[in-house]
């Protein structure tokens, strides 16, 4: 640990490359982690994002060296750390429940850390000091981690895992137990610190647009793989996979066809009862497909067309600036369209549904099944 | 029960008593609930307390002629203190043998999978389970000349003759500390499973070593149970009768004996009372001692 934590606590620690090359994780005969590779750049913000149960907490524990994988490697600036036993890593890790010393102050639990490394006196004061001034718990020094609000104590967890000068920072669900206001600060807040500091992060999160706002990069993971890793705005508009696609955002399965492909512009008979053009690749002609579109890559219309299907219109609700407009194409398929609030028009008029102009929705291969379809 | 009734009642003006009547009414009301068991109590616990307190302060075997000869006698023999000294610290000696033994083994239970744990119990508790004679006379087993131990250590050539380990108080310590055990463990036990395991973790994250988290956070963390292990051990061993007796023999005397030869061999009952009332009082000195250091231990935990 002395040798990767830098002695001078002035200078921003310069970010570290943490790479995760082939990794697997078993409890027992279940794969909990099943050759998950990430390569994370130096002061960058990746955020784990997946459904329950998916390995992201895992993952995390393997990297802090709370469990060891059963195969791949961890590395942290071309270094491995595997040997490494927890206590000799300098990751930080705040955890979901923020695993406070409930028997400590604050001050003490921000000091924790640098007594174990063996600093005593005034040097430990003052960097304490500094860290609470940093959260913004000044004046909450004395108090023990009991008579904090969670957004408090989130913050004492913060100022205890950086007060260390780790080299990573892990943050496991650190917001979830926060209600929205506070959270929202808290995400500025954490990106704050993290850009100050240039601390290499992951972020553990459930919650898509906090992975949207916070992350400089997000990996969704599924059944212990890592589905896709890129910029938020590509997950969101160019998903790879299905599950993807379902679950960042809300998306418009629409079942079709390909009816013929032309250079880069495949034509598609959609169930519901139009034909589209579209940009596609790899799609051959004949194949099923699923269309997947945003709702607000939708738009209703009076007339019929002929890349526009009839509908039934449902529900329409305002949220916020917009309308969300439930409706249903031929067969039942449920839509969701998403407009904004500016047409007083009566929405029963409106029966036809159609792609926006620069709408860009992603094509799946249909595979499943196409009889039961 | 007040908390719920008071989630019912947000301190408004929507009933016809005012607050203090119907707490007042509420409390009766709790009263009731905890009345059996205070006659209970009452009836079995406190009348014969007080009626050996009455007893004490009679001069005769007979409880003819009341006079504070009896605590007079008692307190004025030094052989007594000595009995009421070595009655303590036989307690004290077992409370360190069983947290010497106990506290590693709750921590070794903590490490283990749900299967073995089980298993590791139901070990734990299985003195419990046994009658305290069996228990005693397995012991007598176990340390004879003749016994389990001094046999394995002449095979072994540790030992060229047999140890005196019966009535002997080491003998009896060692035994004391397998039968009083569970009174250490099960507190222990349940305390530590409640403790967060991703303390352990966070302050390894943070660069402690094992023998550091467990220092500054495992053992403080477990205090409430590791004091409430030693308040039981203490009270149970030091009013052992049949172990100290058995095991110990009659050259070790501790109070519990002494009470029972005062009371049931010479009948001389205002003595066995003030023996017995000094037993009471000695321990729950030191438990009440005790107690406060637990309870100054776990300022986390309330107030
Ligand atoms: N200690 C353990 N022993 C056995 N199986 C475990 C253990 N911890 C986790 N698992 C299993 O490993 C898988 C991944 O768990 P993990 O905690 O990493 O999920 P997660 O993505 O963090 O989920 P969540 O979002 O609910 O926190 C799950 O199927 C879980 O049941
Ligand atoms: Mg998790």
């Amino acid at each position: 640990m002395q040798a990767l934590a830098p002695a001078s606590p002035q200078v921003a620690p310069a970010g570290r490359t943490l790479d995760v090359d082939n990794l697997t994780v078993r409890y027992g005969s279940a794969v909990a982690v099943d050759g998950v590779s990430l390569a994370i750049e130096p002061g960058e913000v990746v955020a784990l994002l997946g459904p329950s149960g998916c390995g992201k907490t895992t993952l995390l524990r393997v990297i802090a060296g709370f469990v060891r994988q059963a195969g791949g490697r961890v590395l942290v600036d071309g270094t491995g750390i595997d040997h490494l036993p927890a206590n000799q890593r300098n990751v930080g890790i705040v955890f979901q429940n923020y695993a406070l010393f409930p028997h400590m102050t604050v001050t003490e639990n921000v000091a924790y850390g640098l007594r174990a490394r063996g600093q005593r006196g005034a040097a430990v004061d003052q960097r304490v000091e500094r860290m609470l001034d940093m959260v913004q718990l000044g004046a909450f020094r004395e108090r023990l981690p009991r008579q904090l609000s969670g957004g408090q104590q989130q913050r004492v967890a913060l100022a205890r895992a950086l007060a260390v000068e780790p080299s990573i920072l892990l943050l496991d669900e650190p917001f979830a137990a926060l209600d929205r206001n506070l959270r929202l600060d808290m995400q500025i807040e954490v990106k704050r610190l993290q850009r100050q500091l240039g601390l290499t992060t992951i972020l553990v999160t459930h919650d898509q647009d906090e992975a949207m706002s916070v992350a400089d990069r997000i990996a969704v993971m599924n059944k212990g793989t890592v589905e896709q890793f890129d910029t938020p705005v590509a997950i969101y508009d160019r998903p790879k996979t299905l599950f993807v696609n379902g679950f960042i955002g809300t998306t418009n399965l629409l079942p079709g066809k390909v009816m013929a492909v032309v250079g880069d512009t495949a034509t598609v008979a959609l169930d519901a009862g139009a034909t589209v053009r579209l940009p596609a690749q790899g799609i051959a002609a004949g194949s099923s497909v699923i269309l997947s579109v945003r709702p607000e890559q939708l738009v209703l219309s009076p007339v019929a067309t002929a890349d526009s299907w009839p509908i039934e219109p449902g529900l329409s609700l305002p949220l916020g600036s917009q309308l969300v407009h439930e409706a249903r194409a031929a067969g039942g398929t449920a839509l969701k369209i998403v407009e904004p609030r500016r047409r007083s028009a009566s929405e029963t008029q409106r029966r036809f549904c159609a792609l926006t102009p620069d709408a860009r929705p992603s094509l799946f291969p249909r595979s499943t099944h196409p009889a039961t379809e | 029960m007040s908390i719920t009734t008071a989630a019912h009642d947000p301190s408004g003006p929507s009933g016809h008593l005012p607050s203090f009547a119907r707490e007042a009414r509420l409390r009766l009301a709790e009263w009731q609930l905890a009345l059996p068991l205070s006659l209970a109590f009452a009836a079995l616990f406190l009348a014969p307390l007080l009626l050996l307190v009455a007893t004490s302060f009679f001069n005769d075997d007979k409880i003819t002629q009341p006079g504070f000869a009896s605590w007079a006698k008692f307190f004025g023999d030094p052989f007594n203190y000595k009995v009421i000294f070595d009655t303590l610290l036989l307690g004290l000696k077992t409370v360190c043998a069983t947290v010497v033994v106990g506290y590693p083994l709750a921590l070794v239970y903590m490490d283990l999978s749900p299967r073995l744990q089980k298993v590791l119990l139901f070990i734990i508790v299985m003195p419990m389970l046994l009658s305290v004679v069996v228990r005693t006379f397995a012991w007598i087993v176990v340390l004879g000349r003749e016994g389990v131990v001094n046999q394995t250590l002449l095979w072994l050539g540790l030992i060229s003759e047999p140890l005196r380990l019966l009535q002997t108080e080491l003998g009896l310590v060692i035994s004391l500390t397998q039968i009083e055990m569970p009174l250490m463990l099960l507190p222990l036990i349940s305390v530590m499973s409640r403790l967060d395991p991703n303390l352990r973790d966070a302050s390894a994250a943070l660069g402690a070593s094992r023998w550091r988290t467990l220092f500054t956070v495992i053992v403080p963390l477990s205090m409430p149970g590791l004091v409430a292990g030693c308040l039981l051990v203490f009270a149970s061993s030091t009013t052992a009768f049949i172990s100290q007796t058995v095991i110990g023999g009659v050259r070790l005397i501790y109070l519990p004996l002494l009470i029972w030869q005062q009371s049931l061999v010479v009948y001389n009952w205002p003595l066995a009372a003030v023996a017995s009332l000094s037993l009471v009082v000695s321990v729950l000195t030191v438990i009440a001692a005790l107690s406060y250091l637990g309870r100054r231990s776990s300022r986390h935990l309330h107030g």
